[in-house]
């Protein structure tokens, strides 16, 4: 468990991608099974107990600690689970121990924890020495009124420490293996006790992550898809193959273990509804258009939805089992109950999540509602009916469609859409063009190109080569994207914050604002935070520009001047709008980037909020659940 | 000098108070019978310095009386005529000034850091200054002294800082090294003392490789060396070429890790070795990817241990986190109460600005 923390520790620190993977990498090396399958399973979110409620963290804390220290160091950290981490007392610790680094008159004294302790609980102190003196022979009778030990307990307070490992009576810290088991079992009344002996026996980085663990709330940045791709590493393996027999597989994933490292044959996936990788477009530029032959492709719409797969299998039994994946292969099956009885047919659907509400797409921003619920009330699906509009079909019953032409796969798909004739799935029609003119007004104009009145849930258009098969990841010249232009508005740079890792040394994250009127005429109102889109070039003027030009410093971030006559204007490109109350402005851009930086324009020329208002009066309007 | 001048405050009554012998002032902590100031933040007509840290060892005092390394320290810092007159005390000598009598003990903060003993009649009444309890190869080891008030330094005062073993940290930052042998190591050390201690734990490690330096630090360290403490092989890093960085391990004062100097390493890890990393917002607010807990001041339960080994049953709290130190003493029986001296904390903010043009 120790170890396993380290790793987490490690990683919350960490911001560079490949050095996480590295990181992740080198753990499953250097630990063995089960622990590292655990560890796997806790990153990309398959284990499952009943998490521990703070409350029962507080309760555990309070019987050890003054409520008063406790309160203070609570106040001084902010989070309660590094707080017990950092401050538990561990019963039983060896305090008597005198230090002999030091040379000084007196006797050595008491110290640590010992000298508080003597003094709070005279009689378990006295047991304690016992217990640390009895050595050797204490082993073997493994109490939680036992010494810490060498762990981090004793501190090495002087080199001697090294010299005196006899007094090393305290259980091992748990593995994480036994952690996870004991919680899958444990009854609730016996989790407090369970919880206090770890405590006990971990060190403060394991007394930190078991209680991440314990209360569920292990964020720390990295996702499923990169746990796999770092165990993918350890074998020289592609991660899409772990993907596809991933579904089949349970922790402590021994048999993965055993293929990655060549001592095993590779798991056969026997899930009936199993994740393929997901092919992906790259972006169009005006420069590729010249290159390529309009009768290669065939042209449908970018819907602004959620890019899914939703794939239906028979089990043994001749039962269908449906499931419903993101794009990076995670089962979002549970979120989205109502769509599974829609999902009878065995096949494997890709395509694209959305709200229809009487037969209309809604904006991404409804679709929003949807998202990341824990609960799905009947009263959400009712107002936030979901749909499933299919682009691809990858897998008709027992037969996988991958290899297959796009043109042909799109006909089978048609075929499967019909039979299945579900008023939950349809199909993402295609754009009919001749040239690329005509794509580009088609594009221009989704409303009189086919799209109708759910133009405005068109995010641009995508091409696929008619030849191409599916592809996993992102392969060269098979599909485009061709999004429709992003809004753009000119904001003034207001503040600037460094970045992180790589970027630690430049102010790269920029909030910008745009003009509206105060009480004492027209003041600049934050709107947004960008951190990318520009050039590295780009990067190192804005960053000579904010050190030039800072008027005032909050710990990280600088206060950059903004005023009629002197400031940066950035063009800032978004691709929508939603109403925030979290922000000064009551509004919220989606995916913000810097476009352009136009050192040409004096910030008093710069845009204002009420151009914004009218951009989000044009949204459809979003609704409270 | 010292010893010969007489102070002129002499009359107190026996049976004095302790806050009639040291007494903070404006300037810092006053002893009116002795007539001198210990650690003073402004200019005073005599200083009595706990250690060379920019926030208790300040320019511009009459005569100051130190340890010989606190005055090196001073003098290199800022320069020869950084005092009117200087004093060197050893650890243990007595020294007689006007009613009291003063006496140093090592305090195990940094290389010749001493805690200062002032007794009069038969009161004493320690002040620490900065201290640690924890071993540190580069400096003589914490004395406890027994006494009547202990005025002690808080900074680590609450239950959540306990500072592991030094050393682990350091094999923290090695195993760093050894996973990512393309990148430089970066690692934000307080110029005076943590660096040198750093550099002393990696060797202690068996960390042989030449170990790199900042500008800011080349002469203390130097500094360090010459009074006998073998930090193995040292370079400057000014005009290293980038990829000569990868693999290597560099010293730099905290502020410098996060700036434009960062540039010209390759790939970067950002570590910091300071008490205050044992908070994770703290590291992450920085920006740092590696942190290390290695700490110059004693962590809770070093103090918590010192306050009750020293016997005394009066406790002043200074600067840090007070409140919870002194709420500690009071829940054990001690008289303890907060001692308002300013100026004292972060010996990094005093420290000399970096030559950053961009920052300036």
């Amino acid at each position: 468990m120790n170890r396993f923390a380290e790793l987490l520790d490690r990683l919350a620190y960490e911001p560079g991608r490949n050095n996480k993977l590295r990181l992740i990498t080198g753990y499953f090396r250097e630990v063995g099974d089960p622990d590292r399958g655990y560890a796997l399973a806790a990153l990309t979110g398959a284990l499952s107990f009943k998490h521990a409620k703070p409350a029962l963290i507080r309760d555990l804390i309070a019987s050890r600690t003054d409520e008063v220290l406790f309160g203070l160091s609570y106040d001084y950290v902010g989070d309660l689970s590094e707080t017990v981490a950092l401050m538990w007392p561990k019963r039983g610790a060896n305090n008597n121990e005198s230090f002999p680094g030091h040379p000084s008159p007196p006797p050595s004294p008491a110290r640590g924890e010992g000298a508080q302790r003597s003094a709070q609980r005279p009689m378990s102190t006295t047991a304690n020495s016992h217990l640390a003196s009895d050595g050797p022979t204490a082993l073997s009778v493994p109490s939680p009124l036992a010494g810490k030990g060498q762990g981090e307990g004793n501190r090495g307070r002087d080199t001697s420490d090294a010299f005196h490992p006899s007094n090393h009576n305290n259980p091992p810290p748990p593995t994480l293996a036994e952690v996870v088991s004991t919680l899958r079992t444990l009854g609730k009344t016996e989790l407090p006790k369970q919880l206090e002996r770890w405590l006990d026996e971990l060190d403060e980085t394991g007394r930190w992550a078991l209680l991440k663990l314990v209360t569920g709330a292990l964020r720390i940045g990295i996702s499923a898809r990169l746990a796999k791709t770092a165990a993918a590493a350890l074998g020289d393996k592609d991660p899409h193959d772990i993907e596809l027999i991933w579904p089949g597989l349970s922790p402590p994933y021994l048999d993965l273990f055993a293929w990655l490292e060549g001592r095993g044959e590779k798991p056969v996936n026997r899930d009936p509804a199993p994740f393929r990788p997901v092919m992906l477009a790259h972006a169009i530029e005006d420069s590729d258009f010249a290159a390529l032959d309009p009768a290669d492709y065939i042209a449908e719409w970018k819907w602004d939805g959620i890019r899914v797969q939703a794939v239906a299998g028979r089990d043994e039994r001749g039962h269908i089992t449906a499931r419903l994946y993101s794009r990076t292969g995670e089962d979002i099956t549970g979120s989205f109950p109502d769509l599974v009885p829609s999902l009878r047919l065995p096949g494997a659907i890709d395509g694209e999540l959305l709200i229809l509400r009487e037969g209309r797409v809604q904006s991404f921003n409804v679709l929003q509602q949807r998202l990341n619920r824990k609960v799905v009330s009947p009263k959400l699906i009712k107002e936030f009916p979901i749909h499933l509009r299919a682009y691809d079909l990858l897998g008709d019953d027992e037969n996988d469609l991958r290899e297959l032409p796009f043109a042909e796969r799109r006909e089978r798909l048609e075929t499967f859409v019909r039979k299945l004739d579900d008023p939950r799935i349809d199909l993402s029609p295609t754009v009919p063009f001749a040239s690329w003119e005509a794509l580009t007004a088609a594009r221009a104009d989704p409303a009189s190109a086919g799209a109708g009145e759910d133009a405005d849930a068109v995010e641009g258009v995508m091409l696929k080569r008619r030849d191409a098969p599916y592809l996993p990841g992102r392969p060269k010249g098979q599909w485009w994207k061709w999004k429709r232009d992003p809004h753009i508005i000119d904001a003034v740079l207001m503040y600037a914050q460094r970045g992180h890792g790589k970027r630690s040394s430049y102010y790269s994250d920029y909030t910008f604002g745009v003009w509206t009127a105060g009480d004492g005429g027209d003041e600049l109102v934050p709107v947004g935070k960008a951190y990318f889109g520009f050039t590295d070039e780009e990067l190192l003027q804005i960053d000579r520009f904010v050190r030039r030009n800072t008027t005032e410093k909050f710990g990280p971030v600088r206060h950059v001047v903004h005023e009629g006559d002197k400031g940066l204007v950035l063009e800032v490109a978004f691709e929508g709008l939603q109403r925030s109350p979290r922000h000064k402005s009551g509004i919220a851009m989606r995916f913000p980037r810097i476009s352009r930086l136009r050192w040409d324009k004096p910030p008093r020329e710069a845009d204002r909020l009420e151009t914004l208002e009218r951009m989000l009066k044009a949204e459809p309007a979003e609704i409270e659940v | 000098m010292w010893v010969t001048r007489r102070c002129g405050v002499a009359t107190y009554i026996s049976g004095m108070r302790p806050q009639d012998i040291l007494l903070p002032a404006a300037a810092g902590l006053c002893c009116k019978p002795g007539g001198f100031h210990i650690d003073p933040v402004r200019p005073v007509e005599r200083a009595v310095i706990t250690h060379g840290h920019s926030d208790h060892a300040r320019a511009g005092h009459g005569a100051v009386l130190a340890t010989q390394e606190t005055l090196d320290m001073m003098r290199l810092r800022y320069g020869e005529n950084f005092a009117g007159s200087t004093q060197a005390i050893r650890y243990g000598e007595e020294i007689r000034l006007g009613d009291v009598s003063v006496k140093f003990h090592p305090a195990g903060h940094v290389l010749g850091s001493a805690q200062i003993a002032v007794t009069c009649k038969d009161t004493c009444i320690v002040a620490s200054g900065d201290y640690k309890d924890a071993p540190d190869p580069t400096c003589a080891p914490f004395e406890l002294v027994p006494c009547d008030v202990f005025i002690t330094e808080a900074t680590f005062g609450l239950p959540v800082f306990r500072h592991g073993d030094a050393s682990d940290e350091v094999k923290k930052l090695l195993a760093s090294v050894a996973l990512f042998p393309e990148r430089a190591h970066l690692v934000g050390a307080y110029s005076l003392g943590k660096a040198q201690r750093v550099i002393a734990l990696l060797r202690q490690a068996g960390y042989d490789a030449p170990i790199y330096l900042h500008g800011a630090m080349e002469t203390i360290t130097g500094y360090y060396q010459s009074r006998g403490i073998d930090l193995g092989d040292l370079m400057s890093v000014k005009g290293v070429k980038k990829a000569a960085l990868a693999g290597t391990i560099t010293l730099a004062p905290p502020s410098a890790t996060s700036d434009l100097w960062t540039r010209r390493f390759p790939d970067p890890v950002t570590a910091f070795a300071s008490g205050w990393m044992r908070v994770r917002a703290r590291a992450r607010q920085r920006g740092i990817e590696l942190p290390l807990v290695i700490s110059d001041h004693a962590d809770w339960d070093g103090l918590t241990a010192t306050i009750a080994a020293t016997g005394a049953g009066e406790i002043w709290v200074t600067h840090g986190q007070e409140d919870a130190l002194v709420h500690w003493c009071r829940s054990k029986g001690l008289k303890a109460q907060p001692l308002d001296l300013v100026g004292y904390g972060d010996e990094e903010e005093s420290e000399t600005p970096l030559t950053d043009e961009a920052e300036a």
